[in-house]
Parts: C-alpha cells; structure tokens; sequence
C-alpha cells in the first residue's frame, strides 16, 4: 500500500498548502466586517471548470495508485510470471504523445484566436486518440494469440486490468473532446473554446503521464526502481 | 479589527461565470432537475426508502436471533443475506447517500450563498446514477439465489464461493455492479460538493467563516473522493475473479472435492483495498455528523460555539489521520506485530482531536441558554452515545484487546453505537431542524418527542446488552446459536429482550415517517426562520427557497455563523448577513 500513501502525501501536501492559505488561525468571532478586506480568501482565480477538473484528476489518479498498489502486493507472491510486452506499446506510447502534443498546440491557437489551428489540433488529438486505443486493441489481441490469456495469470489479468481502464478514462475523454469539437465548429464563444480546449489538453497531458507510470509498471522498470530505493534506504 | 465598508460599495457577490438552468416544464423542474434543493429531496427520499428496506432486515434478523427456530422461513442463507444487505444498505446507501447527496445538496449552497451547485447538470446525473445503483442492489433481492450473503465486508474467498447464498449466482454480481455504480455517481456528487465550497462561497464568506456543517461535509465528501477508488479497485478486481476466473484475489481452493480454477490469489489484498476504503468511511459518515451537531448545539443554546478554530483543525486532522488506520479491522488477519502496534498507535491518536471535539460540544453547553427542542435533545443523545461508541473503540483499537472480541457481539455493538446509531440521531435532529425549511412547516411536537424518547432509550436497551453478550463469547454473524454452551439461559432472554426492543424501535421509525408526511400538509407554519439561527439558509427570501435560492441579489456575509447572544444587539442572533458592530466595543487583545 506504499504507493497509495505516498500519493496520498503528495495530495496532503497540496492540500496543506491551500489550507495555509486560508487564515486558519484567524478568529473569526473578532472579526466582523466585510471579508473583501482579507485580500485572496475568496475563491480562486482560476476557472471554475479547471478547479474541478483538477479534483477530478485526482480521484482518477488516486485509482490507478491504488492499481499499482494492489499490483505490487500480488506480485510478491510465488505464482507471479511477467508476460513480455509486445512492441506495439512503444508506437502506442508515441501516438499518445502526439495527441497530447496536438492538443497542447491547440491551446496555443485558442489562446492567440487562430481558430484553424485549434481545429486542425483536435481533429489530430481525436484522430490519434482513436489510433492509441485500437493499437491498444491490437495488442490485447497479439497477447490472446501468443497465449497470455486474461485467466492464466495474475500478471496478465493486471496487464489487461489497467490498460483497459487507461483505456476507458481515454474513452471518457474523447466525449468531451467531442463536444468541443463540435463548439469549434460550429462557432462557439473564444473564451468558451479555449476553456474547452485547455480542459481537454489538461485531461489529456495527465493521461498520458498516468499511461507512462503504467508503461514503467509493466514493462517491470517500476520494480526495478523501487528495489534500488530501497537498496538505498536500507 | 476591521471596519464596516459600506454596504453600497461592495462589488456584486455572484459568479460571473456561473449560469442557472431555468427549467422549463415540469419534467426539468421536478424529476430530471438541475436544482440541488431538488436533487437533495430525491437523494434523500431514495435513501430513507432504502433505508426502511434495511430496517425491515434487521427485524426479520432479530426475530431469529430472539426467537431461534420459530420462524420457518428464516433459513441460515437468508439470515446471511438479511444480515449482509442490511449492512452494505445502512452504510453505503443510506448514511453515506443521506449525508453527503441529502444534507450535502440541499445545505452547502444555501450555507455558502451560492445559487446552486457549480456543475448542475453533472449533479443531476449524480442522482440518477445513484438510483440505479439502488435499484440494482434491490433487484438481486429478485435474482435467481437471492441477494449476496457474504457479509457487508465480502471477504474472498467465500463471497464468490457455492457455500454462500448468491456467490455462484446473480448475488454477488448485482451487489459489485451496484457499488461500481455508486461510486461512479458519488465521484459526480462529491466534485460538486467540493468544487462549490471552493469557488461559489459568496462575498465575505471566508472558510473560516463557514458553518462547521459546511466543513464537516466538505471534508468527508474530500475523503470520500480518495477512499471510494480503494472499493472500486476492490470490485472490480472481485468482479473479474468472479466471472472471468482471474486470481487477484482467490487462492487455489479444492470446493466439494473440486479443484476450482483459481490459483495463488491473496484474500489479504482485498482486506487492504477494502479497508483502505474501509475505514475513512466511518469518518466519512462521522465528520457531517460532526458538523451539523456543532451548528445544532449553538443554535438551540443560543450561545456562540466554544474553539471554533479547534473544531474546524480537528476535522481535518481526523479526516487525514484516518487514511493511515486502516488495518486495525485486521489484526486477526495474522499480520506483523509491529503493523499491529503502528495501526493501533494511529488508532488511539485520532482520540485526541475526537475528544477535543466532544469537549467543545459540552463547554458550548456550559451556562448557554438551553432550548429543549427535538433537534436538541437529538444533539445531547448524539454526544453520549457517540462518547459511549467511542470508548469500546478504544477496547478495540488495542491488539491485545481486540483479539478475544473480535468476531463478537461486542463489535456489532460497539459499531452500531459508534456508526449507526449515533449518526442516525443526528440525521434525525437534523431533519427536525431543516425540515420547516425544506417544507415551510414544523413537524409535530409530540409525535417528535415520541420519536425522541423511544428511538434514543431504545436504542440504548438494544445494544447496552450486546456488549454484554459479546464479552460472554457469543460470535455474530451466527443465524442459531441454541446448542453451544456459552448461550446461556439468560443470554437467551436477552437476546428476546434485545428483539423486542428491536421492533419497538422500528416501530417509532413509522411514527417518525407518518410524521414526516402528515405534517407537510398539516404542520405549524414555520416562517422563515423558526429557530432564529445566523447562517445563510435561514435568511433566504422565500420558504422553501425558490430557484436561485436568495433572490435578486446574493447575500453579503459580515460576520461567522455563530453570533448568538452578543452583547448589546438587539436580538439574542445576529445573522451572518447583517452589517454592524456588536459586542466589540473594548479593542479585542
């Protein structure tokens, strides 16, 4: 379960930080008058949607700590036997990197107006999300061929596990990505698009990242990590 | 201190990005609405149905524990399925569904002076997930095999096995997708809860300023966000060893002189991921309840509440302290001694800011102006039990302790006391307190105190004596226990006492609901503020608040939610929205 509190931490920090923002010894039965005088204590400057994106993102982070968590533990024990990664996840990792690029120059068009740009950036997002998760197809079924069925062992069930629930939050993604496609064509506001925009390019970097922690774990590079930290604790 | 601006040059309180769904036809307006007083109505109308599901098992349960060998019809297979779905429902389905989707929608933005939730529509969609995650766990009441008898906890590897009721059929799937389905609609829910205590709060409303009912459902509902996943992994993985035969869980197991399929699975993991959701769930039942008592207590004795810093850093404190206790439910899962003293220690830690809590509560009583109302006398039971739940938890929270009784009556009495019981007595103040807003009418005196009286003795004679049973060795989760010898005699008639006591109970709950119908139409208008109280909600223009909640203009916040009696205002409350100095004539040191 050391992932999963390690994540917690991070999440306790950030929530630390925020808490100490907001006057927490103040003493509020001294204290009357308007609270605009307190510069900073109402509600953040940041868009409403982004703040809960964010919360989102870290619920959605949260479960795949907790995957790795129940990932190292059933990995310990005797019957463990890693299956080989086929080597389409490599040219998978590369499109899910593209996507992410594209999104990332959509917001840099959103934010200068170019309303083509934005366009053409999530047309490709969409494009090579679609290609990122049929590649991911294509690899379920290279494994079921060579004989790494879902059943046979624990490290193939965890293999097809996370990377299809990495695949249903892309999945989910593409839902939203759609309706702001559908905005930037069908004229909608600029500062509405370029919200939309950088919600998606948000969603889509943290994905990506998720599915790089996930590359790691699979692919055995977490655990040989993980021992040489605590070769180096101990 | 700090000077009064006037109110004319104040910039305007709404958010400017947000836009309020008008309805249009009576679909929109009251069945898929948008309004989360609405939602909050449909939360909690699902909730308490359910809820009388789960009060009816744990009759038909009791009439087998205190009649054993009476009732035909009560088999082994179904007193493990009254005893599992009577759990999963009161926990997940009714505490958490009530206090967070219930209270949750219909007090946060009436109390942080917003107009609604920040996300309407994904709120809607919160609620209707949640329903259908209701309605599926009732249809596997209707599923070849009944409903899963695996216990509330589902424990692999005899969750999924034959021996238990609904493990090799509809059962236990029913119950995992409907979990699945609930967490789905609460992660919806809890963005919005969180995200509209974070960004909708009005002009002046700092956090610090906030009712302590708003922090202790901010808070939980922030838990509840983190912990829930640890139940979604738990399921899903459970799901898969289920029906697709994977081994996440499942050891190699030889069933009726069969080998099954499953190979090497550890059930240890499930106890981690579930406990891990585990056990900031009793908090995220706690923490709500917490909050709303504080705001009961100040209210009803008129007195401001003692340490309000204190209480809002306990809340936190107990809300992170609570995500590194959860392996004490396994201290008899065989693991290393020193877990066992780390989660023991961390277990006795979260005391420290729980009984800061309950002196504050007390010290707010101290020479206040004690009204004796319904919600009152359901605050007072709320902090005596919740103190009696507590000390057998410190039984519990001890290695040494807890072996012995674990598995026993004991803990079914100490949970009950600490999660069940002493929650539900504050849904219930709470529902007398809010219900002249909700309604625009009081409920009934005498029914109430009825209600008051025989739920809170009640509730005393019923588990006051299942800790006695547990210390003599009775087990729970056994549906007949004639023949051992520690059932003794007297053990017998209490155990008959203790179902009498049941249906007693039960029955005041009908009351309370005749009540809670009957008075709608025929209650004592209320006015707009009845128990004149200083937070927001009281203050709205109409009652019940109409769509937008205050009007043409969002209220501007002067002063913490807890000036009652101050010295030199005119009324013994100021609410939160009234300019002006009181009671600070002296420069505060």
């Amino acid at each position: 379960m050391s992932v999963i509190l390690v994540f917690l931490a991070v999440i306790a920090g950030f929530a630390g930080w925020w808490l100490s923002h907001q006057r927490l010894t103040a003493k509020p039965w001294l204290e009357q008058g308007l609270a605009g005088d307190f510069v900073g204590l109402d509600r953040s400057a940041l868009p409403t949607a982004k703040i809960g994106l964010g919360v989102f993102l870290a619920v959605v982070g949260c479960l795949f700590s907790l995957f790795t968590s129940a990932y190292f533990m059933r990995m310990g024990l005797s019957d463990w036997r890693p299956l080989p990664l086929p080597r389409l996840l490599w040219l998978n990792t590369g499109v899910l990197v593209l996507s992410s690029i594209a999104l990332q120059c959509a917001v840099v068009a959103a934010r200068k107006g170019q309303i083509d740009n934005v366009r053409l950036g999530l047309a490709t997002a969409g494009f090579t999300s679609f290609a990122f998760l049929i590649g991911q197809l294509m690899a379920w079924r290279q494994l079921t061929e060579d004989g790494y069925l879902l059943a046979a062992n624990p490290a193939n069930s965890f293999f097809y596990l996370i990377t299809g629930m990495h695949g249903l939050h892309i999945l989910g993604g593409l839902i939203g990505l759609g309706r702001t496609s559908v905005g930037a064509w069908n004229g909608a506001r600029p500062e509405r698009l370029r919200l939309g925009v950088e919600l998606c390019a948000m969603y889509w970097h943290f994905l990506l990242f998720v599915w790089l922690c996930i590359f790691a774990l699979l692919a055995g590079w977490a655990a040989t990590f993980i021992d040489i930290c605590r070769g180096l604790l101990t | 201190m700090v000077d009064i601006t006037p109110a004319d040059a104040v910039p305007p309180a709404e958010v400017a990005e947000m836009e309020l769904y008008h309805p249009h036809s009576w679909w929109t307006k009251y069945v898929f609405s948008q309004d989360a007083k609405v939602i909050a109505i449909q939360y909690s109308a699902t909730a308490t149905a359910i809820g009388f599901v789960a009060l009816s098992l744990s009759w038909l349960m009791r009439l087998q524990l205190g009649f054993p060998g009476t009732f035909d019809f009560i088999t082994p297979e179904a007193y493990y399925q009254f005893i599992t779905m009577h759990g999963m429902i009161m926990v997940i389905y009714l505490l958490t569904a009530l206090f967070l989707g219930g209270f949750g929608n219909y007090l946060i933005p009436l109390m942080v002076g917003a107009r609604d939730m920040v996300f309407p529509y994904v709120n809607m969609l919160s609620y209707w997930i949640y329903l259908l995650a209701v309605l599926v766990l009732v249809s596997s009441f209707f599923a070849p095999g009944g409903p899963t008898g695996a216990g509330w906890t589902l424990y692999p590897p005899q969750a999924i096995m034959t021996g238990t009721p609904g493990g090799q059929d509809w059962g236990i799937i029913l119950m995992l997708a409907s979990l699945i389905l609930f967490i789905i609609g609460f992660t919806m829910g809890g963005l919005n809860y969180v995200v509209t205590v974070l960004q909708a709060r009005t002009r002046g409303m700092t956090m610090m300023r906030l009712p302590l009912t708003v922090w202790g459902i901010f808070t939980a509902t922030v838990m509840a966000l983190l912990a829930f996943p640890a139940l979604f992994v738990a399921c899903v993985m459970m799901l898969l060893d289920r029906v697709l035969g994977t081994s996440f869980f499942m050891p190699a197991i030889v069933e009726m002189g069969e080998q099954l399929q499953h190979n090497g699975g550890s059930p240890i993991l499930f106890q981690h991921l579930f406990w891990f959701f585990g056990h900031p769930e009793v908090y995220i039942v706690a923490l709500p309840a917490f909050g709303i008592v504080s705001d009961l207590i100040s209210t009803h004795a008129r007195k401001n509440i003692f340490g309000y810093r204190m209480m809002v850093w306990a809340i936190v404190g107990i809300g992170a302290l609570s995500f590194v206790v959860w392996a004490h439910h396994m201290y008899v899962s065989g693991m290393h001694p020193y877990f066992g003293f780390f989660f023991a220690t961390t277990t006795l830690i979260i005391a420290i800011p729980t009984a800061i809590k309950v002196y504050n509560w007390v010290l707010t009583l101290w020479r206040g102006d004690i009204h004796l109302t319904i919600p009152m006398l359901f605050a007072l039971a709320f902090i005596v039990t919740f103190v009696n739940g507590g000390l057998t938890g410190l039984f519990l929270g001890n290695v040494v302790v807890d072996v012995p009784l674990s598995d026993t009556m004991f803990v079914v009495a100490h949970f009950h006391m600490v999660m069940g019981v002493a929650p539900i007595l504050v849904i219930l103040g709470a529902i007398y307190h809010w219900y002249p807003k909700v309604t625009g009418r009081m409920l009934d005196e005498t029914l109430g105190r009825f209600h008051f009286w025989v739920t809170f003795l009640g509730a005393y004679l019923i588990f006051f004596p299942m800790h006695y049973l547990g210390l003599i060795g009775i087990p729970r989760r056994y549906a007949e226990l004639t023949d051992m010898t520690i059932m003794t005699e007297s053990a017998h008639h209490l155990n008959s006492f203790i179902s009498i006591m049941a249906f007693i109970v039960g029955f005041a709950q009908m009351v309370f609901l005749f009540n809670l119908i009957w008075s709608i139409r025929h209650g004592r208008e209320a006015g707009g503020n009845p128990w004149r109280a200083t937070t927001l909600e009281w203050q709205t223009p109409q009652t019940p608040p109409a769509h937008g909640n205050f009007g043409k203009d969002l209220p501007i916040v002067y002063r913490w939610a807890y000036d009652y009696s101050v010295p030199g205002a005119k009324e013994d409350f100021i609410p939160q929205n009234v300019p002006g100095n009181f009671g600070l004539s002296k420069e505060p040191a």
